[in-house]
């Protein structure tokens, strides 16, 4: 069946006329009007128009209230990339991330790599995507006859594109995306190519097959198109007519699936990927209405073509737990119905300890989902919710348009390949906290059961038996704490981010406090939660805190107490006198407004952006009481 | 469809690509006369057209077009 480009996308009902109302926004508003229609069905041209149009409707520069940060990426090609731009902006806006774009002179991407005054230089990119062309990088093959010249071939092509990537992280201080080669060349021998060494089409699959191993040395994000085709077909992507006549490889009615995948992993880079998938029950996880079947009356598990549509989409849903995906369930039904086949189903695969919140009540869904992100202690923009009931989809839209609901097909038998191809939870890696997290979200729930049956807080505090490890940053804890700092937004002090290099940088400085805290607790371990780094000033004897976060997961349990605490003493060993902390407001951040106030920092002033420095003197510092004990992690 | 018709959603389109209502196209308008009409989106024009009408051109049938009206009735032979 062919399936309409973007279909898990509400179909846009009246084009001409949400254009029209945008076109008389207030510039200030105009935004969010536009990420609103970038989340609708558009047909090509008017995809295109939004994207001309961002600049006229919003002018030149991102808003103020972004939730994100801007990106300016450039775009290097060996071919026509030109009509891709506009996809990106608005793949961009669907997701909240304003992306200003380059593409510099046809062909001419090493030159202007190589020549520190170009185009691409003035740009500043914050990311370079490598976007080659299948013909650029296996087009100049010989005719080999033994698959060892093959093989030397496609390492050779490799180290080229490596040498590319060291240009643009070194020069340009930019992160880099390489696109995969789209298999454009036609067998020569059918199913049995790689017998053929000088097969054009096999080089590019051994090419792509290499690149990714080369993109996990260089810690560098794949676009891979390659794959994306696999599921909608060469002819979706190419037009050989059109390779010929400009030189387009990605014909331009793919530009905006294109532009979907790219900025799939700018948000994912952010840390802006959805983090939870919320359930509804009835003919979602099951076929019929368990509170007017019963047990015996749903439709669910081997035997017949719908139950086992409904198991394979449960099968998915709890792959994707047990990669990182929270899970959480949102249905209209009698609390003890809705958990029955949970508990007593023998063909569930999903249980009730892989939801991380289980609500099922009578209250309308957009109550709910927000009950569920405070439960949770997540945004509803991390949501997606899923429910096969158009009209339960279309009112949480409307109260809630942050969360994303995908349209979700007819078949259950389709519903794995929707929450897939929508791509929410494309992600660029995975730690050991996203194994496990399941299982945190699961005890963070017991915990707030505990919590509500306990009236003292001190009290309960104290009988999680908590244990805060910590230590310098090392290499092992490194890719959770590049996480970390480029995700967490909420109990955040200044909202700066750094790359995992950076992150070793500071590892290895003698001068700085870069400190990781582990929380572990009676219910399991945490993981690592917060991070701490303190840099030199030019004052000797002051050290500014550059950055403090927390996970949000262990809020309220006076983590930030012991980590402050932690932090002191670590200065004092050095004979640091004082401290200076900063608070950059964001959108999202508030909640840390007055965090060195509560330490007895004293206000040194306020910036014009409402950023507000503090100070304290470490000799006026007593430690402050809490419930955690301390332990130093020896390296 | 008539002409006229084909004419009417061809403008459209290109107001579209172009995000502006301001332009009016005639039988006798050429490229060079719209501003921002260039060779690429005279692609994404065609490419559109294409999925406007539900139709396919030939290389060799865009080489020939000289003004909207050779395109207008382009399309009116592949739809007809």
């Amino acid at each position: 069946m062919e399936r309409e480009r973007f279909y898990w996308l509400p179909p846009c009902r009246d084009w001409s006329g949400e254009f029209g109302t945008l076109s008389k926004t207030d510039p200030a508003e105009a935004w969010s009007g536009i990420v609103k229609l970038a989340r609708t069905r558009l047909e090509y041209v008017q995809s295109e128009r939004l994207a001309r149009a961002v600049g006229r409707l919003c002018g030149e520069l991102p808003p103020n209230s972004l939730p994100t940060r801007p990106i300016r990426l450039a775009l290097l090609g060996s071919s026509t990339v030109d009509h891709l731009t506009a996809s990106l902006r608005i793949g961009g806006a669907r997701r909240d991330l304003w992306v200003d774009s380059y593409t510099g002179s046809y062909g001419q991407y090493w030159q202007e790599l190589e020549n520190p005054d170009s185009g691409l230089f003035r740009f500043r990119p914050t990311t370079v995507l490598f976007a080659f062309d299948a013909a650029h990088i296996v087009g100049h093959a010989g005719e080999f006859t033994a698959s060892t010249e093959a093989d030397e071939f496609t390492d050779a092509a490799i180290e080229r594109v490596e040498g590319f990537w060291t240009m643009a992280k070194e020069r340009l201080g930019a992160s880099v995306i390489q696109q995969t080669l789209l298999p454009v060349s036609p067998p020569l021998m059918g199913g049995n190519e790689h017998r053929l060494p000088w097969s054009p089409a096999y080089l590019v699959s051994q090419f792509n097959w290499k690149l990714r191993a080369a993109a996990d040395r260089a810690r560098i994000d794949l676009l891979a198109i390659d794959r994306a085709i696999e599921s909608d077909g060469l002819d979706a992507w190419h037009d050989s007519a059109l390779w010929l006549r400009a030189k387009q490889e990605v014909r331009p009615g793919a530009a905006p699936a294109y532009g979907d995948l790219v900025a799939r992993l700018l948000a994912a880079q952010q840390g802006r990927a959805s983090k939870c998938l919320v359930l509804d029950l009835d003919n979602t996880l099951w076929g019929g209405t368990i509170g007017d079947d019963g047990l015996g009356g749903i439709v669910l598990g081997e035997g017949n073509a719908a139950g086992e549509a409904f198991l394979s989409f449960q099968r998915y849903v709890r792959r994707l737990s047990r990669r990182g995906v929270i899970l959480a369930v949102c249905s209209k039904n009698d609390e003890h119905n809705a958990r029955l086949p949970f508990s007593s189903h023998p063909e569930m695969m999903l249980k009730a300890d892989d939801i991380a919140c289980f609500v099922a009540n009578w209250s309308d869904k957009a109550s709910n989902l927000r009950d569920i992100a405070g439960r949770l202690n997540i945004g509803l923009d991390s949501f997606v919710f899923a429910d096969d009931n158009p009209f339960e989809r279309n009112i949480v839209r409307q109260e809630l348009p942050m969360v994303m609901v995908p349209e979700l097909p007819e078949d259950p038998a389709r519903y794995a390949a929707c929450i897939a191809d929508a791509g929410y939870f494309d992600t660029t890696q995975l730690t050991k906290e996203d194994f496990e997290r399941a299982t945190l979200y699961r005890d963070n729930a017991k915990r707030r059961s505990l919590e509500s049956s306990t009236t003292d807080l001190a009290g309960y505090l104290r009988s999680l038996n908590m244990q805060l490890h910590y230590g310098q940053f090392e290499d092992i804890s490194g890719a959770r704490v590049t996480q970390l700092i480029n995700k967490t937004n909420q109990f955040n002090l200044t909202t700066k981010r750094y790359s995992e290099d950076g992150v070793k940088r500071l590892a290895g400085d003698p001068e700085a406090i870069a400190l990781h805290f582990r929380l572990v607790d009676q219910f399991g371990d945490n993981g690592i939660i917060s991070v701490v780094i303190a840099l030199p000033t030019e004052h000797s004897q002051v050290l500014e805190i550059d950055t403090w976060l927390m996970s949000c997961r262990v809020l309220g349990r006076q983590v930030e107490h012991a980590a402050m605490n932690v932090l002191a003493e670590k200065a004092r060993q050095r004979g640091i006198k004082a401290f200076l902390g900063r608070f950059i407001p964001t959108a999202k951040n508030a909640m840390v407004a007055n965090h060195y106030e509560s330490f007895g920092f004293l206000p040194m002033g306020a910036h014009e952006n409402g950023a507000t420095l503090w100070r304290l003197e470490l000799d006026r510092f007593n430690p402050i009481s809490n419930p955690i004990s301390l332990i130093e992690e020896s390296l | 469809m008539t002409p006229a018709e084909i004419l009417a959603q061809i403008n459209d389109i290109l107001r579209d690509l172009l995000d502006d209502d301001s332009i009016q196209l005639t039988p006798e308008t050429t490229s060079k006369q719209v501003a921002g009409w260039d060779s690429a989106l005279h692609i994404s024009l065609i490419v559109a057209v294409e999925h406007r009408f539900d139709i396919k051109f030939q290389t060799a049938e865009l080489e020939e077009l000289k003004d909207v009206g050779q395109l207008v009735r382009l399309v009116a032979s592949k739809t007809s």
